[in-house]
């Protein structure tokens, strides 16, 4: 540990480059300055201007298409009859497709509170920051630990008879069966890809896909009772 | 002499009272550009300038500004739809007939409303994990995220709020069927069930609840959590480009390396 008052207080003689930065010079060693000569662009004109032009066209897009698809209007709230199935707005469906198969406090409240921590708690942990490959380090215990979790995984969706979370959870698996035997030499693109990807990108991926199943399931794939229905034969 | 139309819109910009409104006064200077959006209450949110790669519609796709977009919409919309609607059972179905059948482009006006509703919540998804996947979430970006994160739910609850305006079969069974939920939380379930409905099922109460969270409570912190979201943007030093930040070399102990650099 150097004293705290082991250095002098310097600016950065090129006030046109960059006029704020301060260098803290300790009497030892050179600054270091981790600065990037890179290309930039005034915000005003040429952000907002693209920014404008890309709200304009959203905003037409959306115009031809409330002109073409009109906005659903059932009858009048009526208390005494229930339809059968009441569905839930289509970005909660996912949640409601898990009804089907745990009791309401685990996919009512459990599972979305957890959602929202986990996803608060992401920037947070150094699993997450890490952007090396997961088999790259450590490469055996990983593995054991990869194949112990996904077969508990595995084991716990049929348990609960959740079939339809099956398939994104063995697409994840091979993936990762493959990335778990790939290096960043590998033959081909797709495995060197797949061999960089870090943990935090293999529980997002299995995650997204979960979350897309489940929620194009519980819209497209579930009728009366939360019967399964093919949507084509309706 | 007739003027072209570019001398005209500088003589607009240099007469006195544009330069009582806009305090960056007229020229195309870098310096005058900068200060456009430095003396700017709303522009003052973003930085005066951006790296050019973060401009091109691959490093984004957008998704943040067209996030931005379709609530702009929703606003508007939601302003005009508000002058025919009454909170009140059964008035408020009765209102989404005469925007149908009676109002000037009021079925248009509705259609707007509930696309773009559907395109931001898809539209907030999107962005979370076009960002998560740039890793845009690392240090010193974290509070950002988390700010996102609640914008997530402020989205979330302005469309289930909003779906129970209609007052129609859809809408009442959607939210009697998301609200039971509340009722199993342990313990204090059928309170908080109670809460968000004014009573023990969906009412007449319930639709002034969610009319009051839908047009005022949730708006209001939507935009000031939107506000802070794209300060933050500046202040965590602009928008966070892969690979720009060179390797970290192997690092002597931090004091030797303290290099501060002021937000942009």
């Amino acid at each position: 540990m150097s004293d705290p008052k082991d250095f002098v207080a310097g600016v950065d003689s090129d006030q046109r480059r960059s006029p704020t930065r301060v260098v803290f010079v300790t009497r030892r060693t050179s600054a270091q300055v981790r600065a990037t000569q890179e290309d930039q662009v005034q915000t005003f004109p040429e952000v907002l201007f693209r920014a404008a032009l890309a709200i304009e066209l959203l905003a037409i897009s959306l115009v031809l298409f409330s002109l073409f698809f009109n906005a659903p209007l059932e009858g009048i709230a009526d208390p005494t009859h229930t339809p059968n199935p009441a569905k839930a707005p289509w970005y909660f469906l996912g949640l409601q497709e898990l009804l089907h198969y745990f009791p309401p406090v685990v996919a009512g409240v459990l599972v979305p509170t957890l959602l929202i921590i986990a996803l608060i708690v992401i920037p947070y942990f150094n699993i997450n920051i890490e952007a090396n490959g997961l088999f790259l380090k450590d490469h055996a215990r990983r593995v054991r630990l990869f194949y112990v979790t996904a077969l508990g995984m595995l084991i716990f969706l049929l348990f609960f008879h959740v079939y339809v979370g099956v398939g994104p959870t063995v697409i994840v698996t091979l993936a990762m069966i493959v990335a778990a035997y790939s290096t960043p030499e590998s033959p081909t693109r797709l495995r060197r890809y797949l061999a960089m990807k870090p943990l935090a990108y293999w529980i997002m991926t299995w995650f997204l896909l979960e979350m897309i199943v489940l929620t194009a399931v519980g819209t497209w794939f579930r009728g009366p009772g939360w019967s399964w229905v093919l949507p084509w034969r309706s | 002499m007739p003027l072209n139309t570019g001398q005209m819109i500088d003589k607009v910009r240099g007469s006195r009272v544009w330069r009582s409104v806009f305090r960056s006064g007229t020229g195309s200077s870098t310096l005058h550009r900068a200060l456009a959006i430095q003396q700017n209450i709303f522009l003052h949110l973003f930085a005066t300038k951006v790296r050019k790669r973060m401009v091109r519609f691959s490093a984004t796709w957008f998704l943040g500004t067209l996030t931005f977009g379709t609530f702009l919409i929703l606003v508007i919309t939601g302003i005009l739809l508000m002058l025919y609607y009454h909170p009140s059972v059964p008035q408020a179905y009765a209102d989404m007939k005469d925007l149908q059948f009676v109002v000037s482009s009021g079925l248009f006006l509705r259609n707007l409303h509930r696309w773009s509703a559907q395109l931001m919540v898809f539209l907030v998804f999107a962005h979370m994990f076009k960002v998560f996947y740039r890793g845009a979430y690392r240090a010193p970006r974290e509070f950002n995220w988390v700010i996102g994160v609640v914008l997530l739910l402020i989205t979330l609850l302005l469309s289930y709020t909003g779906y129970l305006l209609p007052w129609d079969q859809l809408a009442f069974w959607a939210i009697t069927v998301g609200s039971n939920l509340s009722s199993a939380v342990p313990l204090i379930g059928s309170k908080i069930h109670f809460l968000l409905l004014g009573g023990n099922q969906v009412n007449a109460n319930a639709l002034l609840r969610f009319y009051v969270l839908h047009c005022v409570v949730l708006p209001l912190a939507a935009i000031l959590f939107i506000a802070i979201h794209f300060w933050r943007i500046r202040k965590d030093g602009g928008l966070y480009v892969q690979q720009t930040e060179p390797k970290p070399k192997p690092q002597p102990a931090p004091e030797n390396a303290a290099a501060v650099k002021e937000g942009q």
